[in-house]
């Protein structure tokens, strides 16, 4: 207990500045994150010991003395070029929403954006150690609402920024994205660092669909190699409400991705696609959890991952399908490329299925180049590199194309160029 | 001459296939080879190739005056070089398209030429998918991938046709193709001969060589060449059989 005190001890320092301050909140707040920091407290940070971190060492998070940030100044240039310029912009600075770098003001008719102060405004979220930990240290849910039947025709850019100087930081977004009956939207949440710092984000974002809503959805983790990512995603469905999202998580040291979607509506439709790229001696773990409750739901489900340098990468895809949840049609893919002999994957897929008339199919792959595709772009004139080069775009096409914000796209096809060192395809 | 072969030995998985295999080759020509299952004649065409499974453990390879062996398989292609895949591989995820102005684009470089820009590029394929009767759609699609066999096969052809080699290996392009798709490819084929052209011809059956007439055919058979001939050899291997022309008859290897 002891150690565990000591590993913790900058935490509790950092939570008794913010007992300090203004932004702790009102007595019901301040209750909540006392709740929250004490079952923190009580499990300290997960362990390999713990089944659904076996590969996932946060020994480096648990070491590092971190501190709450104080509010940077971005100059608008650097946003501008994190939301590709788009005009409806909604943009969280070291947890607190930012109304000068945000456009509140000129978001698109039916959209809405307010912050509350209390948790319980959002849906609950459950989750392990880094949610109780945004439940204590969060300062803003910051509340999208998009009124029911409204069709939202430009993509709204939601980017959290973490930022800091010197000492490593501690930010807490949190978000719960409401979507009204009928309504249809494109998100884009974005993650970016900004600043010397090294930051940790514990980042919690839920989506709530009403009955035939429509969301697009992309997340870009584009942060620092020295960040830690972790962060927890909740999205209920209802009745034939359509969820697609494709995560891309090309940043940070350490990034973990818990996404839970649950089908809670008959023939409600997810699609949870990503792409991860690692370098170096960078981890990107994935787990995902779609939750079958209501029949007749399809869900689909394509992870790709490219690997090079010393990274390592967690894929764990849980599909739950629930005895109510017959003519369940569920399909589950993880493939990963390793570019380099020291680079290594964990993938698992995990069925839990209770019900009888249901159609769910997995598969994993895990490999090279395909030295016979290689060899065929070869004998035709290509050099190795753009072989090499055309065979991981196409790769990763897969889930980028995908992507229907062009803008998004390409800047996610010119990262991945940067971060694997290709040429660009045009 | 354009190829000279002499005395090679290529080694696959550890087991000697080529065991002393010389041939000569002409611009202009058109060179059958003909010879049982297992008879090494895949393993001739992808050594040529410059697939890196095939080890060349003895002899030379002269093209067009250059020792073809030190050349990697993308140089090998960039001085005039094709092989037709007898399996052709399925890429996902990469146009039929893109792929092939890029390939295009690396030999034309190569020979110090300018080059093609999309709209020249389309323009250029379009008019070669024709000679094939190739669908037009087959360009836009990945790779082979969901290909017929004959598609897959055409798609070879189609490749040679843009790429317009000097030296081009055909690796049992015939298998596979039904009558119309044979005599379709056969005429893509004839259509690329050509004076400074050469044409080597792999092939189990002598049905292709009644639609791509040879000028010389050769047996292979247990990794040499056993004999050769005239188009009328291919004749006489198709009533013998090729037991009759192995040298020492080891029993039947069909």
């Amino acid at each position: 207990m002891t150690a565990v005190a000591e590993r913790l001890e900058s935490l509790v320092e950092a939570f008794d500045a913010f007992r300090r301050e203004k932004a702790f909140g009102t007595d019901r707040t301040r209750q909540q994150r006392e709740a929250a920091f004490a079952r923190f407290l009580a499990r300290g940070f997960p362990s390999t010991r713990d089944e659904e971190w076996r590969f996932t060492n946060v020994a480096p998070v648990a070491a590092m003395r971190f501190v709450r940030p104080s509010a940077p100044a971005l100059d608008r240039a650097t946003v501008d070029a994190l939301v590709h310029g788009a005009t409806a912009r909604i943009v969280i600075v070291n947890g607190r929403l930012s109304p000068q770098q945000s456009t509140l003001d000129a978001l698109p008719a039916g959209v809405t954006v307010s912050a509350s102060a209390n948790i319980t405004d959002g849906p609950a979220v459950s989750g392990g150690a880094f949610v109780d930990l945004n439940d204590a240290f969060f300062e803003d849910l910051v509340i999208i609402r998009v009124a029911e039947k409204t069709v939202v025709s430009q993509p709204l850019f939601l980017l959290a920024i973490g930022s800091g100087d010197a000492q490593p930081v501690m930010v807490a977004p949190r978000v719960a994205v409401i979507v009204g009956d009928g309504a249809e939207v494109s998100i884009v949440e974005s993650y970016a660092t900004v600043g010397p710092a090294a930051v940790l984000t514990s980042a919690v974002t839920s989506f709530q669909l009403g009955a035939g809503a429509i969301v697009d959805h992309v997340k870009v983790q584009t942060e620092s190699d020295a960040a830690f990512h972790l962060a927890t995603s909740h999205v209920r469905l209802q009745r034939a409400s359509t969820f697609t999202s494709r995560a891309l998580t090309f940043g940070g040291r350490i990034s973990r991705n818990d996404i839970t979607s649950v089908l809670d509506g008959d023939g409600a439709e997810c699609t949870l696609n990503g792409l991860y790229i690692a370098t170096g001696d960078t981890l990107v773990d994935t787990h995902t959890t779609i939750d079958h409750a209501k029949p007749h739901c399809p869900s689909h489900e394509v992870y790709k991952g490219i690997l090079a340098g010393k990274s390592r990468a967690v894929f764990n895809g849980k599909i739950i399908v629930r005895q109510d949840a017959q003519k369940t049609d569920a399909k589950q893919t993880n493939k990963a490329l390793l570019l380099t002999d020291d680079a290594q994957i964990n993938t698992k897929p995990q069925l839990e299925i209770f019900a009888d008339d249901v159609k769910c199919t997995h598969g994993a792959a895990i490999g090279q180049l395909d030295e016979d595709a290689m060899f065929y772009l070869r004998a035709r004139g290509i050099s190795v590199e753009s072989a090499r080069n055309m065979m991981i775009h196409a790769f990763a096409g897969d889930v980028l194309n995908g992507i229907r914000v062009d803008a998004v796209r390409e800047a996610a096809v010119t990262l991945m160029e940067q971060k694997l060192r290709l040429s660009h395809e045009v | 001459m354009l190829l000279d072969i002499k005395d090679l030995r290529v080694k696959a998985e550890n087991k000697e296939i080529l065991k002393g295999l010389s041939l000569s080759v002409n611009a202009g020509e058109v060179h059958a080879i003909m010879g049982p299952n297992g008879s090494g004649k895949s393993t001739l065409a992808r050594a040529l190739a410059g697939h890196p499974g095939y080890e060349v453990t003895g002899g030379s390879i002269t093209y067009d005056g250059k020792d073809l062996l030190e050349l990697q398989p993308e140089e090998r292609a960039c001085e005039g070089l094709f092989m037709a895949f007898q399996y052709p591989v399925e890429i996902t995820g990469v146009n039929n398209a893109y792929f092939l102005k890029a390939a295009l684009n690396a030999v034309r470089k190569h020979r110090g030429e300018e080059e093609l820009d999309a709209v020249e590029f389309m323009q250029l394929a379009r008019s070669k998918a024709k000679l094939l009767e190739m669908d037009q759609t087959m360009l836009s699609r990945s790779v082979n991938e969901g290909f017929s066999g004959g598609e897959k096969k055409r798609n070879e052809i189609f490749q040679m046709a843009v790429l317009e080699p000097r030296l081009a290996i055909l690796d049992e392009t015939d298998s596979g193709l039904d009558i119309d798709a044979l005599k379709i490819v056969s005429n893509g084929v004839n259509a690329l001969r050509s004076p400074d052209r050469a044409i080597i011809v792999v092939t189990h059956y002598q049905r292709l060589l009644n639609y791509i007439v040879p000028d010389f055919v050769h047996v292979l058979t247990d990794g040499r060449i056993v004999r050769s001939g005239g188009k009328e050899l291919a004749l006489e291997l198709e009533e013998t059989g090729y037991v009759r022309v192995e040298p020492e008859t080891t029993g039947a290897r069909r």
